[in-house]
């Protein structure tokens, strides 16, 4: 993966905030809290368990399982192509900004990446909240005009006749695309091979490499 | 809306942010927005109302918020909005007025069978026969909107072709403005590059994206 843009200072860094405004925003969150359980719109209990669910339970590793049986078990893969959600629920993965869920595969011919242009909806139950750079300004507006060139910068380089697909979440379809399985992976397990599938080449901006 | 959150077909706002070993949250404060904007839904949503919210931000504003603060402005739009907060309680979180509550706030057990069960768009009511089908040629309506929608600018007045079926889903366009869910036919369309950003593109691309019935007419 390219490193040069990697914690650039930027002003549309989406996460870079200075102490100051931290603490500033910190006081801000904590009086609508506050106004929230008092009201009676949240349960404090509700909250823990929200920060707990998406800290701990969901995460790229769930979407790697996904990718690494369809590597190895090749009607799993032709179930999760024909109907993602039925397929991806039998390894216990569903629910909220998963409901409707679509696999695309990346082949020696085709490359798939995804976005949403609008806001950042992401599939949450395979992969779990998305990274900055995903919500970032620079990467909704620019990879579906210039896609070759944001995966450039994500040290991805294709030839020119490899069909580039962007898929721009506009509804509530949620996109996991199944990257290529690397040669030189023949003799490794469903689970070794699920170590080796990360977060980005289930969005479409990187391949996975061989260990 | 017209607003700078349709920003597809942009190309100068720079290198994209990649950030070594990001951590979910990046702050505490972070962490109690996402779980106040999810745990709140039961009054605040539906999530197009709360997208919708964030699009009404003034661009500037926008454009100078960072994701969560961007929720937290809007859970502060939609709060108002429903006459829940008012300004004076948000600046100094003291509670002024109380509205009666329909119902008690989702409790732990409730946000967790949200997360795991979900909120399908799919509606079995509706209309359910799609006019268009697979291969079928169609035009993007340029319809203006003031309100929600998610039919972006980028392929307003193309043409693309129908890839996929999807079944009807609720239309974001009034289900944000408690205009009902008008679940309709959902289409896959692809565009070629060439059709998106110019003649003169040669480049091997394309975009699909999702789009309603009522953004769609045939065309040849």
């Amino acid at each position: 993966m390219s490193t040069h843009n990697h914690d650039t200072p930027n002003p549309y860094h989406d996460s870079h905030r200075d102490e100051a405004q931290n603490k500033a925003l910190a006081e801000r969150v904590d009086k609508i809290e506050a106004l929230l359980l008092e009201k009676g719109l949240v349960a404090q209990d509700a909250l823990d368990k929200l920060a707990d669910i998406y800290e701990n339970d969901l995460g790229p590793m769930n979407g790697a399982k996904v990718v690494a049986r369809a590597w190895v078990d090749d009607e799993y893969k032709k179930r999760l192509l024909e109907d993602a959600t039925s397929a991806i629920a039998e390894l216990g993965f569903s629910g909220l900004q998963g409901e409707h869920m679509v696999a695309v595969e990346n082949t020696p011919e085709v490359h798939n990446v995804v976005v949403c242009t609008l806001c950042s909806c992401y599939p949450w139950p395979v992969l779990g909240l998305p990274p900055s750079w995903y919500k970032s300004f620079a990467y909704r507006s620019k990879v579906v005009i210039e896609p070759r060139e944001v995966l450039k910068e994500f040290g991805t380089t294709l030839p020119d006749d490899v069909e580039v697909r962007v898929w721009d979440s506009s509804a509530e379809i949620r996109y996991l695309v199944i990257p290529e399985r690397p040669e030189g992976t023949e003799n490794l397990s469903e689970t070794e091979l699920a170590d080796i599938v990360n977060r980005d080449s289930m969005i479409g901006v990187t391949k996975v490499a061989a260990p | 809306m017209n607003n700078i959150h349709d920003m597809g077909g942009f190309t100068q706002f720079g290198p994209i942010p990649q950030e070594t070993d990001e951590p979910v949250f990046h702050s505490d404060w972070e962490r109690k927005v996402f779980a106040m904007n999810i745990a709140s839904l039961a009054f605040l949503g539906p999530v197009d109302r709360a997208r919708h919210a964030v699009e009404r931000m003034n661009t500037k504003e926008y454009i100078n918020s960072s994701y969560y603060e961007r929720w937290l402005r809007g859970i502060e739009i939609m709060g108002k909005d429903l006459g829940y907060l008012t300004d004076e309680e948000i600046a100094t979180g003291k509670a002024i007025q109380h509205k009666e509550m329909p119902h008690p706030p989702p409790n732990a057990e409730m946000v967790e069978g949200l997360i795991r069960g979900g909120a399908p768009a799919t509606r079995e009511d509706g209309r359910l026969e799609p006019v268009f089908s697979v291969g079928d040629i169609v035009l993007v309506r340029n319809l203006e909107s003031k309100g929600h929608t998610r039919a972006t600018n980028y392929v307003k007045g193309k043409v693309g072709v129908i890839i996929k079926f999807n079944g009807s889903h609720l239309l974001p366009d009034t289900h944000a403005h408690d205009l009902g869910d008008n679940a309709q036919p959902l289409y896959t369309v692809r565009f070629e590059a060439k059709t998106l950003w110019g003649d003169n593109v040669d480049r091997k691309d394309c975009v699909y994206i999702d789009l309603w019935e009522d953004y769609l007419e045939a065309a040849e």
